[in-house]
């Protein structure tokens, strides 16, 4: 009887320090949304819902990408700019240039993984550091976004026009917003990707030790080189929907600081900056918090002006705790 | 002046230095000699308070002290030079000497006048023609270390402790840093001259003590001092030889022709490894043998040379292509280049021919799950299951996944770079048996080895490296401890 207890008991341990991060973060973003829908009924309703919905699934996917290339312990910051260039290319290329949308479409997809593929090559190959190719890559996009616009604000004239663009991104099915469909989708291949391919392995491999990885027989600037350029498509994919929905795209503004939301989903879901640990689920959990958060600045009325704080406060007692109970564990053992 | 008395020190599994005598007196050189892994650097830590004794003790001009920390014993007067320079190349020399205990103004700004004024008085009579304000990053090793050398003396050392000085010396700044050091002796500085090269011994210690498998081994005097008679205190040691396996090969598998490595580029090193053999490469810390290994596996891109196996060259600066083609290497360091600590047993044996373990980029976690539980038990991995993570398991069982990893994918070649450090005897045990059978299966089988024993008692032939050359084969009967010696010495 002894040795079955014991046995059942360390299977637990095992779940509960394989998900313990992910089922913090689920914890926490129950209870948070009780207690916000106990203070204003509001929050469960269904255009509050269906609003967070769309947000969380269009955040949730360039969110994928930064938790991509933070398992290969990397960094992405040209999230922003990036969906500021490629909706201002997506409104010249449909508006002025009267491309096919389904061509326009492609053609920001293809270019949102050249980008990543171009970082992957200045990491990897001229062996520059994440956070300074990427860093450059935010202040440049910006930049080109404002050049290449004019620095006017660009559109797609009558948004409803679009078809099945419009749909895609301000469109429900089922009363179920589209862009988070396509989350659950883009969720479901990159997490079959991450926990079940041969590629998701040595992505894990790479970020929690290259060196080992590279005596693997790994082609470890390949694995880290595809992180980036995973996570340039998944940016354009967000930058489409975005621009689509947001229906006004301002070179200077659009999309600032949106690296940030991100790199906080990842971790806030159980990414370590220092790489090779992270889940699809937990970032899916990470985003929908910050999304929680955000919401419940304005329905608590709050004032808006503590938006970026309550985000930043929220983040820093969840890794907080999350580093407290790592080391108490690992000190019983 | 620095004494130790039956100074003993253990390691989990190892016992470092056993009962061990030693002495040092003002103005005196005493070279400390012995094998690879003899206790001469556990010696230098006790000294250097990096490490506290197990037993014995340490006795400070007849009274005994505890030397609890580096800063004990700076203040003491005991300066060690490391062999490896804890310099920081990005400061200038005067910023070296004072590291940590900058002359200061206002008290918190640094008094770079009188920090660069001091230093060259400690430089002065070094006969160190070199400005304070030069950064060390400009400066070769050698001046380097003269600079760590100041800075022991800007401490007030009374004790002078060299770690192997002349490892990456050439022999005009070696002349130099002789000269120095008689120079510190007139001076009355006592100095401990830690070195594998038995010529500078020879022609600056005024004695010698020799250690063996951490235990004093003799001791010499001036007069005694010859090659002869040190290689004979560093040896000598009571090694079972097992029967010779009587093994020729016959056929060559790994064919290593021209071989140059980035840390000796204008050494070539040719030597061929037979089908079934083993072949031992023997030599000093510092000989450049893992760096063979690492060019061999591909980790490290070859200067020139080529490699062969079962006569078809591999491409330099590729392990993937090695791996390919059956040819694989158990580093020296386990955790930092052998295994993913962080990832589970099951995860490490399958990492490097997850191809075989696929479909269409798919993991197929049945067939990875048996084979891990197949390798588990063939090398009797202990460990609850396959899922426990490496960072738990012991030395010896992180080296049996090592080998996993390696044998399941049926090898031709492996090359193991010193297969048993700091592993338990009986996990040991084991890891040799798994290399005759490999060998008797037909696996070439190429080991570096420090330990003189190990490869004794495995190798049917031995290779010699003497900085960064080749300077000997033997077979296995001429293969003896003090053969091996003297070619690892260079002295043959």
């Amino acid at each position: 009887m002894r040795p079955l207890k014991k046995r059942s008991c360390t299977w637990r341990w095992g779940v509960l320090k394989k998900f313990g991060k992910e089922l913090g973060v689920f914890v926490l973003l129950v209870v948070l949304c009780t207690v916000v829908d106990v203070l204003n009924h509001r929050f469960l309703g269904i255009q509050n819902l269906q609003n967070m919905g769309r947000l969380v699934g269009m955040y949730g996917i360039f969110g994928i990408g930064a938790a991509m290339v933070i398992i290969t312990s990397g960094i992405d910051l040209t999230v922003g700019s990036m969906l500021a260039l490629l909706g201002i290319l997506l409104s010249i290329a449909m508006m002025e240039k009267h491309w096919p949308s389904p061509l326009a479409a492609l053609a920001i997809l293809v270019g949102g993984g050249a980008l990543g593929a171009i970082h992957g090559f200045l990491i990897t190959k001229v062996k520059l550091q994440p956070f300074i190719v990427t860093l450059c890559g935010l202040l440049l996009y910006r930049g080109l976004s404002q050049f290449v616009a004019k620095d006017e604000t660009k559109g797609f004239g009558d948004s409803t026009a679009l078809g099945w663009l419009y749909t895609a991104s301000s469109g429900d099915i089922l009363g179920v917003p589209v862009p988070f469909l396509i989350l659950i989708v883009v969720a479901i291949v990159f997490g079959v990707v991450l926990h079940y391919s041969v590629f998701g392995r040595y992505l894990y491999a790479v970020g929690r030790n290259e060196e080992a990885a590279r005596y693997s027989g790994i082609d470890t600037k390949k694995v880290i080189a595809g992180a980036y350029v995973i996570a340039g498509f998944l940016t354009a994919l967000a930058a489409i929907l975005i621009a689509v929905d947001t229906g006004s795209i301002s070179p200077s503004s659009h999309g600032n600081s949106y690296e940030l939301y991100g790199i906080a989903a990842a971790v806030l879901g159980g990414c370590s900056l220092k790489g090779g640990e992270g889940s699809i689920i937990g970032v899916l959990l990470g985003t929908a918090l910050l999304q929680v958060l955000q919401n419940l600045v304005t329905l608590l009325g709050i004032p808006s002006s503590l938006n970026f704080a309550v985000l930043g406060a929220v983040i820093l007692i969840g890794v907080t705790i999350d580093q407290l109970v790592h080391q108490r564990s690992g000190s019983k053992r | 002046m620095l004494e130790a008395r039956a100074l003993t020190k253990r390691y989990p599994g190892v016992t470092a230095l056993s009962e061990v005598d030693f002495s040092v007196g003002p103005g005196e050189v005493v070279a400390l000699i012995g094998e690879n892994g003899a206790g001469k650097s556990t010696l230098i830590k006790l000294f250097g308070g990096l490490v506290q004794p197990d037993g014995g003790e340490i006795l400070w001009n007849g009274k005994p002290i505890q030397i609890t920390s580096v800063g004990v014993a700076t203040q003491l007067g005991i300066g060690v030079i490391h062999q490896e320079l804890s310099n920081l190349t990005n400061l200038d020399v005067a910023g070296n000497v004072f590291l940590g205990r900058e002359p200061r103004k206002f008290g918190f700004l640094v008094d770079r006048k009188l920090m660069i004024q001091h230093t060259e008085e400690y430089l002065r009579p070094l006969g160190l023609d070199l400005s304070p304000v030069t950064p060390l990053s400009e400066l070769s090793i050698a001046r380097q270390q003269m600079v760590e050398i100041a800075k022991a003396l800007s401490l007030e050392a009374k004790i002078l402790i060299m770690d192997e000085p002349t490892s990456s010396l050439t022999s005009g700044e070696t002349a130099h840093l002789l000269k120095l050091i008689d120079d510190l002796r007139s001076r009355g500085v006592g100095i401990v001259y830690v070195s594998h090269r038995l010529d500078e011994v020879k022609a600056i210690a005024d004695r010698a003590i020799a250690f063996r498998d951490g235990k004093n081994a003799g001791a010499l005097s001036k007069e005694e001092l010859t090659t002869e008679n040190m290689v004979r205190l560093m040896v000598g040691r009571d090694i079972q030889r097992q029967s010779s396996r009587g093994f020729v090969a016959t056929e060559s598998r790994l064919v290593v022709n021209g071989l140059r490595t980035k840390r000796f580029p204008n050494r070539e090193i040719s030597f061929t490894v037979g089908k079934g053999e083993i072949v031992g490469i023997a030599g000093l810390v510092g000989a450049g043998r893992s760096e063979v290994a690492q060019a061999i596996f591909g980790v490290d891109e070859r200067v020139g040379g080529t490699v062969e196996l079962d006569g078809v060259a591999l491409p330099s600066g590729s392990p993937k292509a090695a791996i390919e083609r059956g040819l694989y290497l158990a580093p020296e360091d386990r955790r930092k280049e052998g295994l993913i600590t962080a990832m589970t047993i099951r995860e490490n044996v399958t990492l490097p021919g997850m191809a075989r373990y696929s479909t269409i980029g798919l993991i197929r976690s049945k067939k990875e799950s048996e084979i891990s539980v197949s390798m588990r038990e063939r090398l009797r991995i202990k460990a609850p299951s396959i899922e426990s993570q490496v960072s738990g398991l012991s030395g010896g069982n992180q080296q049996k996944v090592v080998l996993a990893k390696w044998l399941s994918l049926n090898p031709k070649v492996l090359v193991f770079d010193e297969p048993t450090r700091g592993i338990d005897i009986g996990a040991r045990a084991e890891i040799y048996d798994l290399m005759r059978s490999l060998a008797a299966e037909g696996v070439a089988i190429l080991m570096i080895s420090s330990d003189m024993e190990e490869v004794l008692g495995l190798s049917d032939r031995v290779v010699v490296m003497h900085e960064g050359s080749l300077s000997g084969v033997l077979p296995r009967d001429a293969a003896t401890e003090e053969a091996i010696m003297h070619l690892a010495v260079g002295s043959a």
